[in-house]
C-alpha cells in the first residue's frame, strides 16, 4: 500500500486530536476539572476575613492551589482513556515512536488544561476584584509557561500510574514534589504581578520556568518508553 | 519470564510468505503470551522476532508490518467505528486513510455501522470494528488471539474470507484459538503449546481433523492432570 508512517510531530498530532475528539465527546473530564475550579474558587473566596485579608492579597495562592488541583484531574483521566479496552496496545504496536505518543499525549492534556483555565482565570478576575487589563494577560502568560511543564512531568506519571490500583492517588503523589520548582517560579513571578511590579522584575522567573520546561519535557521524553515496557 | 515462571520457552517459529499457523493449547499455555512477544508488546528475555528480517524492537517502521488482534477491541468507544479504523489507518500512514477505513469495514461487513460510536455496538460488532482497525494497512503478518470470540456466524464467515484472502495475497498468519475446527480451516500449519513449549507441529492440509483433534484433547487433559497431580496435597 506504499504506506510511510507519520513523523514524531505528525503522530503527536494525530494523537492530540485523536485524544480532544473523545473529550469533546464525553466531556467528563473538562466538567469536573471545571466544576471543582469554580467551587475552590467560590469556597476560598468566603474562608477568609475580608478585613485581614483582602481578596487581591488571596488570588495568587488560590489561583496556584486551583490550578495544581485542576490539573490533577484532567491528568488522571489523560491514559484512563487508553486502558479501556487497551487502546495504548494499538498505539504501541503502530510504527509511531513512543516520544510521539508522549508528545501527542502531552499537547493534548495542554490544550484542555488550557480550556479549563480560560474559564477559570477570568473567574479569579471576578471573584476576587483582580484588573483586567495587562497584569491578567501576564499572569495568564505565566499560568501557560506553568502549565507547560505541569503538563510535562504529569503526563509521564499519569501514563506510569494508570496501570497500578491506586492510580488516583499515585499520580498526585508522584507528581506533586516535581511541581513545586514550577509551582514556585510561577507563583512568586504572579504574585508581584498582581501586586503591580512591572514585568521586568519577574523576567528571571520567567526564564527560570522556560528552563524548568525544557529540563522537564525532554527528561520525561526520555523516561517515557521506559514506563511503557511490560 | 513471568517472575520466576518461563511464559514461554524455546519457541522457534519461521513463517513464510502465505502460510498460517493455527496455534492451540490450555489456558496458561503461553499462547497470548507469544503473541505478545511477536507484537513487540512484551520484551522476550533471551531471543530475537524478526518480520521481514527486521527486529520490532529495533525498527520501529518494522511495526507498520504488523496486525494484532487481541482479546481487547482497542478500540475507543467513544469514536465512532469509522473514526476508529481512520485513526489506526492514520497511525500506520496509509495514503489514503478514509477510503481505505471504508474498504476494512466493508470487508468485515460492518459498513452500514461505521458512523455510530463503537459502544453503542454489540460485543460481536464491536470485534468485527476491531478487526477492521488491525487489518486496514494491509499488514504482511497477522497475529490473531482468539478473533472468533464474540462474533456471530456472518462475522465468523466474514472473518474466514478475510483470513483467505490475506493469505492469498502474500501475508503470514498467527492464529490463537481454542477451536481446532476453526483453526485448521484456515491454517497451513497446526501447533500445539503446552507450559509454554511447543510441543507438537503438523501440516493442517494433510492432517486428519479428527485424529488431530483426539490427539489434541488427551494432551490438554494430560497436562491438566499433570498440574493437577503437582498442586495436591499428599495423603
Amino acid at each position: 500500500m506504499g504506506a510511510r508512517p507519520p513523523g514524531t510531530l505528525s503522530g503527536a498530532l494525530l494523537i492530540a486530536r485523536k485524544d480532544l475528539a473523545i473529550e469533546f465527546r464525553t466531556r467528563t473530564a473538562f466538567f469536573s476539572s471545571l466544576v471543582f475550579a469554580v467551587l475552590a474558587l467560590t469556597i476560598f473566596y468566603f474562608t477568609w476575613d475580608e478585613s485581614i485579608v483582602t481578596p487581591n492579597d488571596r488570588a495568587p495562592g488560590v489561583l496556584w492551589v486551583v490550578l495544581t488541583f485542576s490539573a490533577l484531574l484532567g491528568l488522571q483521566r489523560s491514559f484512563a482513556i487508553e486502558e479501556h479496552d487497551r487502546g495504548i496496545d494499538a498505539l504501541l504496536v503502530s510504527p509511531i515512536s513512543r516520544e510521539a505518543i508522549y508528545l501527542g499525549k502531552a499537547i493534548g492534556n495542554l490544550i484542555f488544561l488550557c480550556a479549563v483555565q480560560a474559564v477559570a482565570i477570568p473567574a479569579l478576575a471576578l471573584f476576587y476584584n483582580m484588573p483586567v487589563g495587562r497584569p491578567l494577560v501576564v499572569v495568564s502568560g505565566i499560568v501557560f509557561l506553568a502549565m507547560v511543564g505541569i503538563v510535562a512531568v504529569g503526563t509521564l506519571f499519569s501514563a506510569m500510574a494508570v496501570n497500578t490500583r491506586l492510580a488516583e492517588l499515585l499520580l498526585p503523589m508522584l507528581s506533586l514534589p516535581f511541581f513545586v520548582p514550577i509551582l514556585m517560579s510561577a507563583a512568586q513571578a504572579a504574585a508581584r504581578v498582581f501586586a503591580g511590579r512591572p514585568v521586568s522584575e519577574v523576567g528571571f522567573l520567567l526564564k527560570l520556568l522556560v528552563a524548568f520546561d525544557i529540563v522537564f519535557i525532554f527528561a520525561c521524553m526520555l523516561a517515557f518508553s521506559f514506563t511503557l515496557e511490560e | 519470564m513471568f517472575g520466576r515462571r518461563r511464559a514461554v520457552d524455546a519457541v522457534d517459529l519461521t513463517l513464510a510468505a502465505g502460510d498460517c499457523v493455527a496455534l492451540f493449547g490450555p489456558n496458561g499455555a503461553g499462547k497470548t503470551t507469544l503473541l505478545r512477544l511477536i507484537s513487540g508488546l512484551l520484551k522476550p528475555t533471551k531471543g530475537t522476532i524478526r518480520v521481514g528480517g527486521q527486529s520490532l524492537r529495533d525498527d520501529a517502521s518494522a511495526r507498520g508490518l504488523l496486525g494484532l488482534i487481541s482479546h481487547q477491541s482497542m478500540l475507543y468507544a467513544a469514536l465512532t467505528s469509522r473514526e476508529n479504523v481512520e485513526f489506526a489507518a492514520r497511525l500506520y500512514g496509509v495514503a489514503d486513510p478514509r477510503a481505505a477505513a471504508t474498504k476494512a469495514l466493508e470487508r468485515m461487513r460492518i459498513a452500514d455501522r461505521a458512523g455510530a460510536p463503537v459502544r453503542s455496538l454489540s460485543r460481536g460488532l464491536q470485534q468485527r470494528v476491531s478487526i477492521a482497525r488491525a487489518i486496514v494497512h494491509d499488514p504482511r503478518v497477522v497475529l490473531l488471539d482468539e478473533p472468533y470470540t464474540g462474533l456471530d456466524a456472518a462475522g465468523g464467515a466474514a472473518l474466514t474470507d478475510m483470513l483467505s484472502s490475506l493469505r492469498a495475497g502474500g501475508a503470514s498468519l498467527v492464529l490463537v484459538t481454542h477451536n481446532v475446527e476453526e483453526g485448521l480451516a484456515v491454517a497451513t500449519q497446526a501447533a500445539v503449546m503446552l507450559g509454554g513449549r511447543i510441543v507438537r507441529r503438523d501440516d493442517a492440509r494433510t492432517i486428519d481433523q479428527r485424529i488431530f483433534q483426539n490427539d489434541y484433547r488427551a494432551m490438554v487433559l494430560g497436562a491438566i492432570d499433570r498440574a493437577s497431580e503437582r498442586v495436591s496435597v499428599p495423603a
